[in-house]
Protein backbone atom coordinates (compact mmCIF):
# COMPACT_ATOMS: atom_id res chain seq x y z
CA UNK A 1 0.00 0.00 0.00
CA UNK A 2 2.76 2.64 1.07
CA UNK A 3 4.34 2.19 -2.59
CA UNK A 4 1.59 2.70 -4.21
CA UNK A 5 0.88 5.87 -2.34
CA UNK A 6 4.42 6.54 -2.98
CA UNK A 7 3.94 5.98 -7.19
CA UNK A 8 0.48 7.44 -7.33
CA UNK A 9 2.25 10.71 -5.31
CA UNK A 10 4.95 11.00 -7.51
CA UNK A 11 2.75 10.99 -10.43
CA UNK A 12 0.79 13.77 -9.32
CA UNK A 13 3.30 15.97 -8.47
CA UNK A 14 5.65 15.25 -11.91
CA UNK A 15 2.83 15.92 -14.32
CA UNK A 16 1.76 19.21 -12.23
CA UNK A 17 -1.76 17.82 -11.01
CA UNK A 18 -1.20 19.28 -7.93
CA UNK A 19 1.27 20.83 -5.82
CA UNK A 20 1.40 19.24 -2.75
CA UNK A 21 0.59 15.94 -1.43
CA UNK A 22 -0.94 16.05 2.27
CA UNK A 23 0.28 12.67 3.77
CA UNK A 24 1.99 10.32 6.89
CA UNK A 25 5.68 9.90 7.35
CA UNK A 26 7.69 9.07 10.21
CA UNK A 27 7.63 11.38 13.20
CA UNK A 28 9.93 11.28 16.30
CA UNK A 29 10.30 8.27 18.21
CA UNK A 30 7.64 6.10 17.33
CA UNK A 31 5.35 8.68 16.39
CA UNK A 32 3.86 9.51 12.91
CA UNK A 33 3.47 13.12 11.44
CA UNK A 34 1.23 14.56 8.44
CA UNK A 35 3.87 15.32 5.84
CA UNK A 36 3.23 17.83 3.35
CA UNK A 37 5.28 16.66 0.23
CA UNK A 38 6.09 19.02 -2.42
CA UNK A 39 8.75 17.45 -4.92
CA UNK A 40 8.00 14.00 -6.40
CA UNK A 41 11.46 12.62 -4.98
CA UNK A 42 10.48 13.16 -1.52
CA UNK A 43 7.81 11.08 -2.21
CA UNK A 44 9.36 7.76 -0.78
CA UNK A 45 9.07 9.67 3.12
CA UNK A 46 5.30 8.86 2.76
CA UNK A 47 4.06 5.77 4.86
CA UNK A 48 0.98 4.01 5.81
CA UNK A 49 0.66 2.06 8.85
CA UNK A 50 -1.78 1.34 11.64
CA UNK A 51 -0.24 4.45 12.69
CA UNK A 52 -1.41 6.43 10.36
CA UNK A 53 -4.70 7.78 11.78
CA UNK A 54 -4.79 11.89 12.12
CA UNK A 55 -7.80 12.89 9.94
CA UNK A 56 -5.67 15.08 7.49
CA UNK A 57 -8.63 16.30 6.19
CA UNK A 58 -8.14 19.56 8.93
CA UNK A 59 -5.73 20.76 6.80
CA UNK A 60 -7.95 20.61 3.33
CA UNK A 61 -9.14 24.34 4.77
CA UNK A 62 -5.98 25.99 6.71
CA UNK A 63 -4.96 28.73 4.75
CA UNK A 64 -1.30 28.03 5.03
CA UNK A 65 -1.43 24.62 3.38
CA UNK A 66 -4.23 26.11 0.59
CA UNK A 67 -1.71 28.39 -0.20
CA UNK A 68 0.73 26.03 -1.49
CA UNK A 69 -1.36 25.47 -4.39
CA UNK A 70 -3.62 22.15 -4.93
CA UNK A 71 -3.49 19.62 -2.75
CA UNK A 72 -3.52 15.58 -2.81
CA UNK A 73 -4.76 14.01 0.34
CA UNK A 74 -4.04 10.35 1.56
CA UNK A 75 -7.41 9.54 2.42
CA UNK A 76 -8.58 6.61 4.48
CA UNK A 77 -12.40 6.18 5.36
CA UNK A 78 -12.21 8.91 8.14
CA UNK A 79 -10.82 11.25 5.69
CA UNK A 80 -13.08 10.28 2.43
CA UNK A 81 -16.29 10.98 5.05
CA UNK A 82 -14.35 14.44 5.88
CA UNK A 83 -13.85 15.34 2.19
CA UNK A 84 -17.39 15.01 1.44
CA UNK A 85 -18.97 16.52 4.20
CA UNK A 86 -16.47 19.43 3.52
CA UNK A 87 -17.59 19.56 -0.04
CA UNK A 88 -21.36 19.52 0.73
CA UNK A 89 -20.49 22.43 3.00
CA UNK A 90 -19.04 24.43 -0.31
CA UNK A 91 -15.23 24.32 1.22
CA UNK A 92 -14.14 23.64 -1.78
CA UNK A 93 -15.53 23.26 -5.26
CA UNK A 94 -14.71 20.03 -7.92
CA UNK A 95 -10.90 20.32 -9.20
CA UNK A 96 -9.83 21.98 -5.98
CA UNK A 97 -8.48 18.89 -4.41
CA UNK A 98 -7.22 15.38 -5.36
CA UNK A 99 -7.88 12.30 -3.38
CA UNK A 100 -5.50 9.31 -3.03
CA UNK A 101 -8.30 7.06 -1.32
CA UNK A 102 -7.90 3.79 0.89
CA UNK A 103 -10.34 1.32 1.44
CA UNK A 104 -10.56 -0.26 5.11
CA UNK A 105 -9.56 -3.54 2.97
CA UNK A 106 -6.44 -1.45 2.42
CA UNK A 107 -6.35 -0.98 -1.77
CA UNK A 108 -6.19 1.90 -3.48
CA UNK A 109 -9.39 3.49 -4.12
CA UNK A 110 -10.42 5.53 -7.80
CA UNK A 111 -11.68 8.89 -6.33
CA UNK A 112 -11.50 11.36 -9.71
CA UNK A 113 -14.13 13.83 -8.70
CA UNK A 114 -16.24 14.87 -5.42
CA UNK A 115 -19.38 12.84 -6.48
CA UNK A 116 -17.49 9.99 -6.35
CA UNK A 117 -16.62 10.90 -3.72
CA UNK A 118 -19.89 11.01 -1.95
CA UNK A 119 -21.19 8.09 -3.92
CA UNK A 120 -18.04 6.07 -2.07
CA UNK A 121 -18.80 7.32 0.98
CA UNK A 122 -22.81 6.49 0.91
CA UNK A 123 -21.66 2.82 0.23
CA UNK A 124 -20.11 3.09 2.87
CA UNK A 125 -22.33 4.32 5.62
CA UNK A 126 -20.50 5.58 9.32
CA UNK A 127 -21.46 2.97 11.80
CA UNK A 128 -20.47 2.76 15.30
CA UNK A 129 -18.46 0.06 16.55
CA UNK A 130 -19.68 -2.45 19.19
CA UNK A 131 -17.03 -0.85 21.77
CA UNK A 132 -18.25 2.70 21.26
CA UNK A 133 -22.48 1.30 21.28
CA UNK A 134 -20.90 -0.69 24.69
CA UNK A 135 -19.49 3.00 26.04
CA UNK A 136 -22.86 5.01 24.71
CA UNK A 137 -25.10 2.08 26.25
CA UNK A 138 -22.89 2.34 29.66
CA UNK A 139 -23.95 5.91 30.10
CA UNK A 140 -27.53 5.19 29.43
CA UNK A 141 -27.18 3.09 32.79
CA UNK A 142 -26.36 6.13 34.78
CA UNK A 143 -29.04 8.18 36.72
CA UNK A 144 -29.05 11.56 35.49
CA UNK A 145 -27.17 13.10 38.24
CA UNK A 146 -24.48 10.52 37.79
CA UNK A 147 -23.99 11.12 34.65
CA UNK A 148 -24.08 14.83 35.00
CA UNK A 149 -21.54 14.66 37.31
CA UNK A 150 -19.49 12.20 35.50
CA UNK A 151 -19.37 14.50 32.88
CA UNK A 152 -19.01 17.69 35.42
CA UNK A 153 -15.94 15.57 36.81
CA UNK A 154 -14.22 15.02 33.03
CA UNK A 155 -14.60 18.62 32.28
CA UNK A 156 -13.20 19.74 35.39
CA UNK A 157 -10.04 18.85 33.56
CA UNK A 158 -10.68 20.96 30.41
CA UNK A 159 -7.94 23.86 29.96
CA UNK A 160 -9.40 25.49 26.88
CA UNK A 161 -6.70 24.46 24.83
CA UNK A 162 -9.36 23.92 21.89
CA UNK A 163 -7.09 21.00 21.04
CA UNK A 164 -10.29 19.26 20.06
CA UNK A 165 -11.41 22.72 17.51
CA UNK A 166 -7.85 22.75 16.23
CA UNK A 167 -8.01 19.05 15.31
CA UNK A 168 -11.51 18.62 13.79
CA UNK A 169 -12.07 19.05 9.72
CA UNK A 170 -15.58 20.16 10.46
CA UNK A 171 -13.62 22.98 12.75
CA UNK A 172 -13.01 25.49 10.35
CA UNK A 173 -14.88 28.42 11.14
CA UNK A 174 -12.57 31.31 10.78
CA UNK A 175 -14.05 32.87 14.17
CA UNK A 176 -15.61 30.52 16.10
CA UNK A 177 -18.74 31.17 18.43
CA UNK A 178 -16.48 31.63 21.25
CA UNK A 179 -14.72 34.14 19.86
CA UNK A 180 -17.83 36.28 19.47
CA UNK A 181 -17.90 38.43 22.22
CA UNK A 182 -20.50 41.60 21.37
CA UNK A 183 -22.40 39.60 22.39
CA UNK A 184 -21.05 36.67 24.55
CA UNK A 185 -22.77 33.76 23.05
CA UNK A 186 -20.76 31.33 25.31
CA UNK A 187 -18.38 31.82 28.47
CA UNK A 188 -14.72 31.76 27.28
CA UNK A 189 -13.14 30.83 30.82
CA UNK A 190 -12.02 27.18 31.73
CA UNK A 191 -14.26 27.17 34.28
CA UNK A 192 -16.77 25.09 35.39
CA UNK A 193 -19.68 26.13 33.39
CA UNK A 194 -17.29 27.57 30.93
CA UNK A 195 -16.16 24.26 29.91
CA UNK A 196 -19.65 22.68 30.04
CA UNK A 197 -20.76 24.99 27.44
CA UNK A 198 -17.78 24.90 25.52
CA UNK A 199 -18.44 20.85 24.90
CA UNK A 200 -21.94 20.98 24.89
CA UNK A 201 -21.96 23.67 21.85
CA UNK A 202 -19.27 22.34 20.11
CA UNK A 203 -21.09 18.66 20.06
CA UNK A 204 -24.01 20.36 18.91
CA UNK A 205 -22.49 22.09 16.13
CA UNK A 206 -21.25 18.35 15.07
CA UNK A 207 -24.29 16.77 14.63
CA UNK A 208 -24.78 15.33 11.47
CA UNK A 209 -20.98 16.81 10.37
CA UNK A 210 -19.43 14.47 12.62
CA UNK A 211 -17.73 11.43 10.75
CA UNK A 212 -16.66 10.30 14.69
CA UNK A 213 -12.94 9.83 13.44
CA UNK A 214 -12.03 10.01 17.18
CA UNK A 215 -9.29 13.24 16.08
CA UNK A 216 -10.66 15.40 19.25
CA UNK A 217 -10.41 12.70 21.83
CA UNK A 218 -6.95 11.67 20.56
CA UNK A 219 -5.71 15.55 20.27
CA UNK A 220 -6.90 16.56 24.07
CA UNK A 221 -4.09 16.42 26.26
CA UNK A 222 -6.12 15.35 29.29
CA UNK A 223 -8.27 12.61 27.17
CA UNK A 224 -11.38 13.75 27.95
CA UNK A 225 -13.77 11.41 26.33
CA UNK A 226 -15.41 14.01 23.92
CA UNK A 227 -16.02 11.56 21.14
CA UNK A 228 -18.32 9.84 23.77
CA UNK A 229 -20.24 13.57 24.47
CA UNK A 230 -20.21 14.23 21.24
CA UNK A 231 -22.22 11.35 19.90
CA UNK A 232 -24.60 11.48 22.66
CA UNK A 233 -25.48 14.60 21.82
CA UNK A 234 -25.86 13.75 18.37
CA UNK A 235 -27.81 11.07 19.14
CA UNK A 236 -29.99 13.22 21.26
CA UNK A 237 -30.55 15.91 18.57
CA UNK A 238 -32.04 13.14 15.78
CA UNK A 239 -34.29 12.38 17.95
CA UNK A 240 -35.78 15.30 18.58
CA UNK A 241 -35.13 17.15 15.32
CA UNK A 242 -34.88 14.33 12.82
CA UNK A 243 -32.05 12.99 10.76
CA UNK A 244 -31.09 14.99 7.80
CA UNK A 245 -28.38 16.13 5.79
CA UNK A 246 -28.69 19.72 6.37
CA UNK A 247 -27.21 19.62 10.13
CA UNK A 248 -29.76 20.44 13.22
CA UNK A 249 -28.56 24.11 13.64
CA UNK A 250 -28.30 25.52 10.26
CA UNK A 251 -31.78 24.05 8.80
CA UNK A 252 -34.71 26.11 9.35
CA UNK A 253 -38.01 24.46 8.79
CA UNK A 254 -40.99 26.49 9.60
CA UNK A 255 -42.82 23.46 11.10
CA UNK A 256 -39.78 23.11 13.45
CA UNK A 257 -41.23 22.70 16.89
CA UNK A 258 -40.94 25.85 19.09
CA UNK A 259 -42.55 24.76 22.03
CA UNK A 260 -39.29 24.81 24.16
CA UNK A 261 -38.90 28.85 23.65
CA UNK A 262 -40.43 30.50 26.49
CA UNK B 1 25.00 25.99 52.04
CA UNK B 2 21.91 23.61 52.17
CA UNK B 3 20.99 21.46 54.69
CA UNK B 4 20.80 17.92 54.20
CA UNK B 5 18.05 16.05 56.17
CA UNK B 6 16.62 12.45 55.86
CA UNK B 7 13.24 11.77 55.63
CA UNK B 8 12.20 8.38 56.45
CA UNK B 9 9.74 6.75 53.67
CA UNK B 10 6.83 6.39 56.30
CA UNK B 11 7.55 10.24 57.08
CA UNK B 12 5.92 11.91 53.61
CA UNK B 13 2.49 10.77 54.85
CA UNK B 14 2.97 12.42 58.37
CA UNK B 15 3.93 15.28 56.69
CA UNK B 16 1.00 15.92 54.34
CA UNK B 17 -1.19 14.81 57.55
CA UNK B 18 0.50 17.25 59.78
CA UNK B 19 0.70 19.67 56.91
CA UNK B 20 -3.62 18.97 56.76
CA UNK B 21 -3.72 19.47 59.93
CA UNK B 22 -2.78 23.20 60.49
CA UNK B 23 -5.34 23.74 57.41
CA UNK B 24 -1.96 24.03 54.86
CA UNK B 25 -3.32 23.05 51.31
CA UNK B 26 -1.38 20.58 49.85
CA UNK B 27 -0.99 19.39 46.35
CA UNK B 28 0.76 16.57 44.94
CA UNK B 29 0.40 14.33 41.22
CA UNK B 30 -2.27 12.19 41.31
CA UNK B 31 -3.43 9.71 38.83
CA UNK B 32 -6.69 9.72 36.93
CA UNK B 33 -7.72 7.78 34.11
CA UNK B 34 -4.47 7.25 32.54
CA UNK B 35 -3.40 11.10 33.15
CA UNK B 36 -1.37 12.58 36.02
CA UNK B 37 -2.26 15.80 37.27
CA UNK B 38 -1.95 18.17 40.31
CA UNK B 39 -4.77 17.91 43.10
CA UNK B 40 -5.48 18.56 46.61
CA UNK B 41 -4.44 15.88 48.76
CA UNK B 42 -5.08 14.22 52.09
CA UNK B 43 -2.29 11.92 52.03
CA UNK B 44 0.87 10.77 50.30
CA UNK B 45 -0.48 7.80 49.51
CA UNK B 46 -2.90 9.18 47.08
CA UNK B 47 0.24 10.29 45.12
CA UNK B 48 1.19 9.01 41.44
CA UNK B 49 4.64 6.73 41.50
CA UNK B 50 6.52 5.91 38.08
CA UNK B 51 5.89 8.21 35.68
CA UNK B 52 8.47 10.89 34.11
CA UNK B 53 6.19 13.81 34.32
CA UNK B 54 3.05 15.31 34.80
CA UNK B 55 0.47 15.83 32.39
CA UNK B 56 -0.23 19.44 33.49
CA UNK B 57 2.17 21.69 35.19
CA UNK B 58 1.86 22.87 38.86
CA UNK B 59 1.49 26.25 37.26
CA UNK B 60 -2.41 26.13 38.05
CA UNK B 61 -1.83 26.60 41.68
CA UNK B 62 0.34 29.98 41.20
CA UNK B 63 -1.27 31.05 37.97
CA UNK B 64 -4.68 29.30 37.67
CA UNK B 65 -6.35 28.75 34.05
CA UNK B 66 -8.66 31.74 35.03
CA UNK B 67 -8.60 33.39 38.40
CA UNK B 68 -10.98 36.50 39.61
CA UNK B 69 -9.30 39.60 39.64
CA UNK B 70 -12.14 41.80 41.35
CA UNK B 71 -15.84 42.19 40.68
CA UNK B 72 -18.21 45.44 39.92
CA UNK B 73 -21.18 46.36 39.79
CA UNK B 74 -22.77 49.33 37.15
CA UNK B 75 -24.54 52.28 37.61
CA UNK B 76 -25.93 55.12 36.13
CA UNK B 77 -22.78 56.82 35.02
CA UNK B 78 -21.02 54.71 37.78
CA UNK B 79 -18.61 52.00 38.03
CA UNK B 80 -18.08 50.71 41.87
CA UNK B 81 -15.36 48.00 42.06
CA UNK B 82 -14.77 45.11 44.82
CA UNK B 83 -11.27 43.47 46.01
CA UNK B 84 -10.96 39.55 44.69
CA UNK B 85 -11.96 37.63 47.18
CA UNK B 86 -9.46 36.61 49.94
CA UNK B 87 -6.44 34.28 49.47
CA UNK B 88 -7.32 30.60 49.74
CA UNK B 89 -5.02 29.18 52.79
CA UNK B 90 -1.07 28.72 51.99
CA UNK B 91 -0.37 25.99 49.50
CA UNK B 92 2.51 23.60 49.34
CA UNK B 93 3.43 21.54 46.30
CA UNK B 94 4.53 18.25 46.68
CA UNK B 95 5.89 16.13 43.57
CA UNK B 96 7.13 19.20 41.67
CA UNK B 97 10.07 18.36 39.23
CA UNK B 98 13.00 20.01 38.81
CA UNK B 99 12.46 21.87 35.60
CA UNK B 100 9.06 22.64 36.61
CA UNK B 101 10.69 24.52 40.20
CA UNK B 102 12.86 26.17 37.72
CA UNK B 103 10.22 27.55 35.68
CA UNK B 104 9.08 29.27 38.57
CA UNK B 105 12.05 31.82 37.95
CA UNK B 106 10.67 32.21 34.69
CA UNK B 107 6.69 33.14 35.57
CA UNK B 108 8.45 35.17 38.32
CA UNK B 109 10.68 37.28 35.51
CA UNK B 110 7.56 37.99 34.04
CA UNK B 111 4.81 38.90 36.92
CA UNK B 112 7.13 40.99 39.34
CA UNK B 113 10.01 42.49 37.46
CA UNK B 114 9.30 45.13 35.53
CA UNK B 115 5.69 45.17 37.52
CA UNK B 116 4.83 43.89 40.99
CA UNK B 117 1.66 41.79 40.18
CA UNK B 118 -0.47 41.89 43.53
CA UNK B 119 -2.44 38.91 42.18
CA UNK B 120 0.29 36.46 41.11
CA UNK B 121 2.48 37.84 44.64
CA UNK B 122 0.46 36.61 46.99
CA UNK B 123 -0.19 33.15 45.44
CA UNK B 124 3.74 32.76 44.96
CA UNK B 125 4.49 34.25 48.75
CA UNK B 126 1.97 31.63 49.80
CA UNK B 127 3.19 28.51 48.13
CA UNK B 128 6.07 26.00 49.25
CA UNK B 129 7.70 24.08 46.89
CA UNK B 130 9.00 20.58 47.44
CA UNK B 131 10.60 19.21 44.98
CA UNK B 132 11.26 15.66 43.75
CA UNK B 133 14.44 14.61 41.57
CA UNK B 134 13.78 12.32 38.49
CA UNK B 135 14.90 8.66 38.79
CA UNK B 136 13.78 8.45 35.23
CA UNK B 137 13.46 10.44 31.91
CA UNK B 138 12.31 10.29 28.47
CA UNK B 139 12.88 11.10 24.97
CA UNK B 140 10.99 14.32 25.38
CA UNK B 141 13.11 15.58 28.51
CA UNK B 142 15.77 17.53 28.07
CA UNK B 143 16.51 20.18 30.75
CA UNK B 144 20.43 19.44 30.85
CA UNK B 145 20.19 21.40 27.50
CA UNK B 146 18.49 24.46 29.10
CA UNK B 147 20.98 24.53 32.08
CA UNK B 148 18.53 22.42 34.18
CA UNK B 149 19.24 19.05 35.56
CA UNK B 150 17.09 15.80 37.30
CA UNK B 151 18.63 16.91 40.72
CA UNK B 152 18.69 20.44 40.45
CA UNK B 153 17.57 22.64 43.22
CA UNK B 154 16.70 26.01 41.91
CA UNK B 155 13.19 26.91 42.38
CA UNK B 156 12.53 24.48 45.14
CA UNK B 157 12.02 25.44 48.67
CA UNK B 158 12.73 21.84 49.70
CA UNK B 159 14.39 18.95 47.12
CA UNK B 160 13.40 15.54 47.93
CA UNK B 161 15.57 12.77 46.23
CA UNK B 162 14.18 9.36 46.36
CA UNK B 163 17.54 6.97 47.94
CA UNK B 164 18.08 3.21 48.97
CA UNK B 165 14.95 2.25 50.54
CA UNK B 166 12.66 4.21 49.59
CA UNK B 167 13.34 7.30 51.66
CA UNK B 168 14.53 10.50 50.78
CA UNK B 169 16.94 13.00 50.82
CA UNK B 170 16.01 16.05 51.86
CA UNK B 171 17.56 19.22 50.39
CA UNK B 172 16.37 22.42 52.99
CA UNK B 173 17.23 25.00 50.01
CA UNK B 174 15.10 28.42 51.16
CA UNK B 175 13.58 30.04 54.17
CA UNK B 176 10.83 28.84 53.36
CA UNK B 177 11.90 25.21 53.21
CA UNK B 178 13.43 25.37 56.40
CA UNK B 179 10.07 26.79 57.92
CA UNK B 180 8.21 23.98 56.29
CA UNK B 181 10.84 21.82 58.20
CA UNK B 182 10.36 23.33 61.39
CA UNK B 183 6.77 22.74 61.26
CA UNK B 184 7.56 18.95 61.68
CA UNK B 185 10.98 18.93 62.72
CA UNK B 186 11.08 15.02 64.14
CA UNK B 187 10.31 14.00 60.57
CA UNK B 188 13.77 15.17 59.23
CA UNK B 189 16.50 13.12 60.91
CA UNK B 190 20.52 13.66 60.38
CA UNK B 191 21.13 12.37 56.61
CA UNK B 192 24.09 10.40 55.90
CA UNK B 193 26.53 9.76 53.21
CA UNK B 194 23.42 9.40 50.87
CA UNK B 195 25.11 9.56 46.99
CA UNK B 196 22.51 11.51 45.25
CA UNK B 197 23.90 11.47 41.80
CA UNK B 198 23.65 7.57 41.49
CA UNK B 199 19.86 8.26 41.87
CA UNK B 200 19.59 10.41 39.34
CA UNK B 201 17.88 9.86 35.58
CA UNK B 202 20.55 10.85 33.14
CA UNK B 203 19.62 13.71 30.82
CA UNK B 204 21.93 13.46 27.45
CA UNK B 205 22.66 17.66 26.81
CA UNK B 206 21.33 18.20 22.74
CA UNK B 207 22.36 21.03 22.17
CA UNK B 208 24.39 24.13 23.18
CA UNK B 209 21.85 26.88 24.60
CA UNK B 210 24.15 29.93 24.03
CA UNK B 211 24.28 29.23 20.25
CA UNK B 212 21.13 28.75 19.50
CA UNK B 213 20.54 32.66 21.41
CA UNK B 214 22.93 33.45 19.02
CA UNK B 215 21.89 32.05 16.59
CA UNK B 216 18.13 32.81 16.49
CA UNK B 217 17.95 36.59 15.79
CA UNK B 218 19.48 35.82 12.37
CA UNK B 219 17.04 33.06 11.26
CA UNK B 220 14.11 35.67 11.57
CA UNK B 221 13.10 35.64 8.50
CA UNK B 222 14.11 32.52 7.29
CA UNK B 223 12.11 29.40 5.85
CA UNK B 224 12.74 27.57 9.03
CA UNK B 225 9.36 28.34 10.57
CA UNK B 226 7.03 27.68 7.65
CA UNK B 227 8.65 24.62 7.55
CA UNK B 228 8.80 23.70 10.89
CA UNK B 229 4.76 25.03 11.55
CA UNK B 230 2.86 23.98 8.40
CA UNK B 231 1.73 20.85 9.79
CA UNK B 232 0.29 23.02 13.31
CA UNK B 233 -2.86 23.02 13.71
CA UNK B 234 -2.89 26.49 16.09
CA UNK B 235 -4.48 25.07 18.98
CA UNK B 236 -3.06 26.07 22.41
CA UNK B 237 -2.04 22.75 23.91
CA UNK B 238 1.32 23.75 24.10
CA UNK B 239 1.20 26.75 25.88
CA UNK B 240 -0.94 25.42 28.02
CA UNK B 241 0.53 22.28 29.32
CA UNK B 242 4.03 24.51 29.61
CA UNK B 243 4.97 25.45 33.22
CA UNK B 244 6.59 28.31 32.03
CA UNK B 245 4.29 30.00 29.40
CA UNK B 246 2.62 33.21 31.04
CA UNK B 247 0.57 34.77 28.70
CA UNK B 248 -3.15 35.86 29.60
CA UNK B 249 -6.74 37.42 28.68
CA UNK B 250 -8.55 39.14 30.73
CA UNK B 251 -12.31 38.59 29.74
CA UNK B 252 -15.19 40.48 32.11
CA UNK B 253 -18.74 38.10 32.69
CA UNK B 254 -21.49 40.06 33.21
CA UNK B 255 -25.13 39.15 34.89
CA UNK B 256 -27.10 42.37 34.42
CA UNK B 257 -25.32 45.34 36.17
CA UNK B 258 -23.15 43.08 37.95
CA UNK B 259 -19.82 41.41 36.71
CA UNK B 260 -16.93 39.77 37.39
CA UNK B 261 -13.61 40.15 35.82
CA UNK B 262 -10.92 37.03 35.14
CA UNK B 263 -7.63 36.75 33.83
CA UNK B 264 -7.27 32.99 32.11
CA UNK B 265 -4.33 31.64 30.10
CA UNK B 266 -3.70 32.60 26.32
CA UNK B 267 -2.09 31.10 23.72
CA UNK B 268 0.43 32.36 21.02
CA UNK B 269 -0.75 29.35 19.00
CA UNK B 270 -4.31 30.96 18.24
CA UNK B 271 -5.29 32.87 15.21
CA UNK B 272 -6.48 35.56 17.63
CA UNK B 273 -3.28 36.10 19.60
CA UNK B 274 -2.29 39.88 18.96
CA UNK B 275 -5.06 40.52 17.25
CA UNK B 276 -5.64 44.07 16.86
CA UNK B 277 -9.15 45.82 17.45
CA UNK B 278 -8.22 47.47 14.03
CA UNK B 279 -8.58 43.78 12.79
CA UNK B 280 -4.68 43.91 11.84
CA UNK B 281 -2.68 40.63 13.48
CA UNK B 282 0.65 41.21 13.10
CA UNK B 283 1.47 37.43 13.52
CA UNK B 284 -1.35 36.65 10.74
CA UNK B 285 0.18 32.97 10.04
CA UNK B 286 0.65 29.93 11.95
CA UNK B 287 5.09 30.24 10.84
CA UNK B 288 4.89 33.45 12.61
CA UNK B 289 2.72 32.32 15.67
CA UNK B 290 5.36 29.59 16.05
CA UNK B 291 8.36 31.66 15.43
CA UNK B 292 7.21 33.87 18.23
CA UNK B 293 6.77 30.45 20.47
CA UNK B 294 10.11 29.72 19.90
CA UNK B 295 11.89 33.34 19.26
CA UNK B 296 10.27 34.44 22.78
CA UNK B 297 11.62 31.57 25.06
CA UNK B 298 15.03 31.39 23.39
CA UNK B 299 15.48 35.00 22.45
CA UNK B 300 13.42 37.89 23.74
CA UNK B 301 13.34 36.62 27.29
CA UNK B 302 17.21 35.26 27.48
CA UNK B 303 17.94 38.94 26.62
CA UNK B 304 15.00 41.64 28.23
CA UNK B 305 14.64 39.34 31.41
CA UNK B 306 17.92 37.14 32.09
CA UNK B 307 15.88 33.89 31.59
CA UNK B 308 15.29 31.42 29.30
CA UNK B 309 11.32 30.38 28.66
CA UNK B 310 11.89 26.74 28.55
CA UNK B 311 13.07 24.41 31.07
CA UNK B 312 13.30 21.50 29.23
CA UNK B 313 10.04 19.57 30.54
CA UNK B 314 9.18 17.97 27.05
CA UNK B 315 5.06 18.50 28.20
CA UNK B 316 4.56 20.37 24.79
CA UNK B 317 6.16 17.48 22.78
CA UNK B 318 4.32 14.87 24.74
CA UNK B 319 0.94 16.51 24.29
CA UNK B 320 1.13 17.93 20.80
CA UNK B 321 -1.94 16.03 18.56
CA UNK B 322 0.64 17.02 15.49
CA UNK B 323 4.40 15.64 16.58
CA UNK B 324 5.75 19.59 16.79
CA UNK B 325 8.89 18.56 18.35
CA UNK B 326 10.45 21.15 20.55
CA UNK B 327 13.66 19.43 20.75
CA UNK B 328 13.82 18.58 17.57
CA UNK B 329 12.89 22.13 16.07
CA UNK B 330 15.56 23.62 18.27
CA UNK B 331 18.60 21.22 17.07
CA UNK B 332 17.25 21.80 13.06
CA UNK B 333 17.90 25.37 13.90
CA UNK B 334 21.14 25.18 15.79
CA UNK B 335 21.81 22.97 12.78
CA UNK B 336 21.47 25.32 10.22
Amino acid sequence: MQDKIRQKARELLSSGAVKVVIGYGEGTGSRVRALFIQRPEDADRLIMDERCVQNLAVYLTKHEVRAIGKPAIVAKMPVIRSINQLAYEEQFNEGDIAVIGISDSDELVDLPDLTSVREYAAKNPLLLTAEERAELDKLETMTREERWNYWLEELSNCIKCYACRASCPMCYCPRCTVEVNQPQWISVPAHEIGNVEWHIMRAMHLAGRCVNCGECTRACPVKIPLRLLNQRIIADIAVNFGQSEDYALAAFNPNDKEDFIR
Amino acid sequence: MIDKKLLQKGSLDELVKKLKSGGTRVFAPVEKGGKVLFDEVDSAAAMARDYVQTTLSAKDVILPRCEEMMRFTTGQGTVTMEKAPDLPPPAVVLGVRPCDARSIAVVNAVYLKDYNDALYKSKIDNTTIVGISCAKCDEYCFCTSVNGSPGDTEGSDILLTEVDGGNYLAEIVTEKGKALAAMAPELFTAAGSEDKAKHLADVKVQFDLKAVEKKLPGVFDGEVWITQSLRCIGCGTCSYVCPACTCFDIQDETDGNRGVRLRCWDSCGFGQFTLHTSGHNPREVQSQRWRQRIMHKFSYQPDQLQVTGCVGCGRCSRACPVDMNILQHIKDIEAQ
